[in-house]
């Protein structure tokens, strides 16, 4: 029988430290779909969507009871739709109507794909894509959008930050009645990946299968609890830690992986190896920074425990599963983590701050609150800047700022569940709106004489 | 096909019964006990083969739990055995 002290560990993990599945994201392609009649398009997308992912969430619900582990979500992920509407040559909010219907067909919360890339230049069905973004998330619940404005390869399209800085505004504005939340619905990427299962910024690459599941693993509780164990060991000790420790939560991301692959009958593609906070209490990723010695998350030395942190998570991961993909790493979102919003609101944690962890953790500048009054070149320029860091060190970054509109610092936007309560940060006051305008391509970084 | 039963609360007298003949009601073969009594608190790990069960396992699990906590004030966790496996066994 297995030995009864790694039972009672495992369930200690699932009942006591939050140890869940994240999410099991269904990609779907939708390439099929393409035709210039925009109804029979988007009866298309409904149709495949629907007929894909109908046993997605009832197949979910099941593995969940029998590992007696919660998955938290369950989502879909789908094809780029710009590439999908160019053909209808119209906006396209018609296929953000069709996503949303479908995802509340099949019962998921999150639908993510109303996406364009556009790093090296757009064609007309991405402008009318990103143009028609704020209308799609504010006519829509469930949808989620995302732009790629940037690459290692290709540099990045300064037009394309200026427009998001815009678009950013303009959404916020567009929900302003339900706390700016379509903002909170809107990632722009640099070096966007294409099997990413966490929202908002999933979509479903070209490269990709028709259909496929990929699973986001969770556990900040459990590497809290872990690290709780030593508190005086050295720091070696407690990268060692966190390998063994993620390595195990990334187990049980490939068993679930691999039975809703199994039950689906659909082919089994990443687990992204995560440490994807809640709001919840014994959920967070900035408990962790402070486990390992610092008073508060955002303080000086913030971003070299972040890098231990992330590194281990990979390296305990790695071995675990058979495919590795997505973001992988440690979230550092803001309004999702409570001791995140307790550093937020102290003080310590600071914007610039963010922006030096995102170079070294896994995404970017994540559902940060901001004042209503941000100016969207402003907006602009703080993609700018996250997108640099992405380029030049060959890693995905992001940005998903929320303009809390009619705000200013000292006020708070709440959502509740898993997106959480974000107070408004403060940005520098002097403008970039000369270096924004300009346009153009900030030109790919050399991979040589590096320093 | 095999799970693990963990059954965690007060100590009481025929907690064992009751749990195996919940399990024998769902044709579930209880292989293994281990129990432990420490101040008070019960804690018994089964090893119980669900390869013949008559529901779906999901079910079972979905209906111990709730009889623990409705009717024999214990937790009750009925999971298969893969989740422990795939976490401490390369």
């Amino acid at each position: 029988m297995i030995n009864q002290y790694d039972i009672l560990e495992t369930i200690r993990m699932i009942q006591n430290d939050c140890l869940d599945i994240r999410t099991i994201t269904m990609g779907i392609s939708l390439l099929d779909c393409i035709d210039p009649d925009i109804e029979k398009a988007c009866k298309k997308v409904y149709d495949k969507i629907t007929c894909k992912a109908k046993d997605l969430v009832s197949v979910g619900v099941q593995i969940e009871k029998e590992l007696g582990i919660p998955i938290i979500n369950k989502r879909i992920s789908v094809t780029p739709i710009a590439m999908i509407s160019a053909a209808c040559k119209c906006s396209p909010v018609p296929f953000a109507k069709a996503m949303d219907e479908a995802a509340k067909a099949v019962g998921v919360n999150l639908i993510g794909g109303y996406s364009a890339l556009v790093q090296k230049g757009f064609s007309e069905g991405d402008l009318d894509l990103i143009n028609s973004i704020p209308e799609a998330l504010a006519c829509t619940e469930r949808v989620c959008s995302s732009v790629n404005i940037g690459s290692t390869k290709t540099g990045i399209n300064l037009d394309a930050c200026r427009i998001m800085g815009d678009i950013i505004k303009k959404t916020a504005e567009a929900t302003k009645d339900k706390q700016c939340f379509g903002a909170a619905k809107l990632v722009v990427f640099c070096n966007a990946v294409d099997d990413n299962p966490f929202m908002a910024g999933a979509f479903h690459g070209v490269g990709e299968p028709d259909c496929m599941i990929n699973v986001g693993v969770s556990g900040p509780g459990v590497v809290r609890a872990a690290l709780k164990k030593y508190p005086d060991a050295d720091i070696t000790k407690i990268a060692d830690v966190i390998k063994t420790i993620s390595y195990k939560i990334t187990r049980v991301g490939q068993l679930v992986g691999k039975m809703a692959s199994e039950r689906l009958g659909v082919e089994f593609g990443i687990v992204d190896l995560s440490l994807a906070p809640t709001p919840a209490v014994g959920d967070s990723v900035a408990h962790i920074l402070e486990e390992i010695g610092l008073e508060q998350c955002g303080t000086h030395g913030t971003t070299a425990c972040l890098a231990l942190l992330n590194d281990a998570v990979k390296k305990g991961g790695v071995m675990a599963c058979s495919r590795i993909g997505g973001l992988s790493g440690a979230f550092i979102p803001v309004s999702e983590d409570a001791g995140m919003i307790d550093a937020a609101v102290a003080g310590t944690l600071s914007i610039e701050k963010l922006e030096a962890m995102t170079a070294v953790c896994s995404v970017g500048l994540d559902m940060i609150v901001v004042p209503g009054d941000t100016e969207p070149d402003t907006i602009a320029a703080i993609i700018a800047d996250e997108a640099a860091i992405g380029m030049v060190n060959t890693k995905t970054t992001a940005v998903r700022v929320i303009p809390a509109i009619g705000m200013k610092e000292g006020d708070e936007l709440d959502w509740g569940g898993l997106f959480g309560k974000g107070p408004v940060m403060p940005l520098k006051t002097k403008s970039a709106s000369k270096f924004i305008n300009r346009g153009g391509q900030i030109p790919a970084p050399l991979h040589s004489l590096k320093n | 096909m095999r799970a693990i039963v963990t059954v965690i609360g007060k100590d009481a007298v025929g907690i064992l019964a009751k749990v195996s003949t919940e399990c024998a009601n769902y044709n579930a073969n209880v292989i293994e006990v281990t129990q432990s009594v420490i101040e008070e608190l019960f804690a018994m790990i089964m090893l119980v083969d669900i390869s013949k069960i008559n529901i779906d396992f999901a079910d079972m699990a979905d209906r111990l739990a709730k009889k623990g906590e409705q009717e024999w004030g214990l937790k009750v966790l009925a999971m298969h055995e893969d989740i422990f496996n795939c976490m401490h066994h390369i």
